[in-house]
């Protein structure tokens, strides 16, 4: 199929099922995600969003199913091989190497980088304060701080996918909407992103789609102003799916498993805000 | 007097001790292999370099070329440090796949292996490197302190050597990179770090200055097949856990407290310095079980 960028999705998830030992933690999920968007990841505790994240960056191998990166599959690379490839993970818990300095964080980020806008430089102008305590060790950060750290050790890695794993967890809300404020910068630079988020109305509000997972399977996916509340509640709980006619009900959704919910995919993305670059 | 000098011999063979320490702490800081066959390798390297020195020095060959003895010695090391990569991306990489603690049981297979192997091809006698006069020259200060040049010259290798590594470490690529893979190595993963390249370099540093060890070793006394794990294994370890994980000047302070504590407790009866080292290291475990500088930091 495709050879050139451009023509499909930036990055596709096919029918993508996991296992932990025993434990099904994703059931056949497909993802579609067009160059240039945010797409976010909702759901309950355990539904398989850090999962499906971290098969997408090689951390987990999938029991079945595919990962395509611009039409290539990458589903059998290492992670470190996804990084050049242009697949880069932001971890849940920021995952900085403590014992490093800030600077040599950006720099271990930077060794093995795709050529691209980004650099060391650029993430100090990004976050105004990070150059003044580039000394100094990751260990003795804030949580915010760390966090910007970890976005800047991504980011210098030049990646075509950002991949953020609850970048909210642990931290205040005025600290993370600072951060969600850079989205559109990153998005300028022509990074696409994937998104895990648990505060739901955070993820409305920064993502052109949403995704919405529960046991390891996909329960609605579309546009936020496509979305009502009671849909989204519906299927983040599961509690009405049977009473109101989910999942197939409501305009935007569909469930992951049949192939019309793809089909709806792209004009949905086309038609949102967030499609920048 | 006897004190002092005694003080002085336990400083000057403590390098030898860090010398022996640092690889092992390397390989467990960095890939948390706890290298059992540490001591044999350095026992190996020592009848490696006496099977160097028996081929360039035949006379059909040193009538063609003189082949200066040190050199013939520096060979060693640079050999260990690829045979250190290619056990580590092979053996050891494989043991790490399957889990840490298969590492312990595959490295205590390789000692094993080891030493039965040299006692089938080398016998179980004793040998020692020979450096011509080296080995005996000496100075004195006063008429009771007699210190060796051997015995400075294995001192200055060994804090050159850690001064070298810890240059390395702090300041270069790979340097930066074992220190990433040691902290989290998935997170290195994410970064695009091939971690299991990164061990090998780390493995590579720990086999030559293990090999570097043994040469010093074999020029200091005379090796035989069982003496890597009988006393050298344990000497590392010691001087590990005295001066703490995770710090070469740790390591360094280990050694050289070992050593004194070893020639002060020689100073009573030659029977006692094995055990004056051991009662040192077990004085630290009870009081101060992370050792002496150790700079656990959290996250």
């Amino acid at each position: 199929m495709s050879v050139g960028a451009g023509s499909g999705p930036l990055l596709e998830v096919r029918d993508l099922t996991v296992h932990h030992g025993q434990l099904e933690a994703l059931h056949g999920v497909s993802l579609s995600l067009p160059a240039g968007a945010v797409h976010a990841m909702i759901g309950a505790n355990g539904a398989g969003k850090s999962t499906l994240l971290r098969t997408i960056a090689g951390l987990h191998k999938p029991t079945s199913g595919s990962i395509l990166l611009d039409g290539t599959d990458v589903t059998g690379l290492r992670p470190e091989r996804r990084v050049t490839a242009g697949i880069v993970l932001v971890p849940e818990g920021r995952r900085l190497f403590p014992t490093l300095t800030v600077q040599e964080n950006l720099l271990v980020g930077s060794d093995s980088a795709r050529p691209g806008p980004w650099t060391i430089d650029g993430v100090y102008d990004l976050f105004g304060w990070m150059a003044d305590r580039r000394s100094q060790r990751a260990a003795q950060l804030s949580g915010g701080e760390q966090q910007a750290v970890a976005i800047g050790r991504a980011l210098v890695a030049n990646p075509r996918v950002l991949l953020l794993d609850e970048l909210s967890l642990g931290l205040a809300p005025v600290v993370v909407r600072r951060i969600y404020d850079l989205l559109p910068r990153l998005l300028g630079s022509g990074v696409t992103v994937l998104l895990v988020e648990q505060d739901v109305s955070q993820a409305l509000h920064v993502a052109s789609r949403i995704h919405c997972l529960l046991e390891g399977r996909t329960t609605l996916e579309g546009a936020p102003a496509e979305l009502t509340a009671e849909q989204i509640e519906g299927a983040y709980f599961g509690l009405r799916n049977g009473g109101n006619g989910a999942p197939g009900g409501g305009s935007g959704s569909g469930s992951g498993s049949t192939p019309g919910a793809a089909a709806v995919g792209p004009t949905d993305g086309a038609g949102s805000t967030g499609a920048g670059a | 007097m006897i004190w002092v000098n005694a003080i002085i011999q336990g400083i000057l063979v403590g390098g030898l001790y860090a010398l022996f320490a640092c690889g092992l702490s390397l390989m467990f800081g960095v890939m948390k292999v706890i290298n059992l066959a540490h001591g044999d390798l350095a026992v190996v390297a020592g009848y490696f370099a006496l099977g160097i020195i028996a081929v360039t020095h035949t006379h059909a060959i040193s009538s063609f070329v003189h082949v200066p003895v040190g050199v013939s010695y520096a060979l060693v090391v640079p050999v260990f440090a690829v045979v250190g990569y290619v056990v580590q991306r092979t053996l050891l990489q494989a043991a790490l796949n399957r889990g840490v603690l298969t590492t312990l049981l595959v490295t205590f297979g390789l000692s094993v292996v080891i030493e039965n192997g040299l006692q089938q091809f080398f016998s179980a006698n004793s040998h020692s490197l020979s450096i011509g006069s080296l080995v005996s020259d000496s100075f004195g200060i006063g008429s009771q302190i007699t210190i060796a040049y051997l015995d400075v010259s294995i001192l200055a290798v060994a804090v050159a050597v850690l001064l070298g590594l810890q240059y390395f470490l702090s300041s270069s690529k790979y340097g930066r990179l074992i220190r990433a893979v040691a902290d989290d190595r998935e997170a290195a993963q994410l970064a695009g770090v091939d971690y299991r390249h990164v061990f090998g370099i780390a493995a590579a540093i720990a086999f030559g200055t293990v090999a570097l060890a043994g040469l010093a070793f074999g020029m200091y006394t005379q090796f035989n097949p069982t003496i890597g794990t009988d006393q050298l294994l344990l000497f590392a370890f010691e001087a590990v856990v005295i001066g703490g994980l995770g710090s070469l000047w740790g390591t360094l302070a280990g050694g050289i407290l070992l050593g004194v504590a070893q020639q002060i407790g020689a100073q009573y009866n030659a029977a006692d310095q094995v055990l004056a080292g051991q009662l040192l290291f077990l004085l630290v475990l009870v009081i101060r079980p992370q050792g002496l500088t150790s700079r656990r930091e959290t996250a």
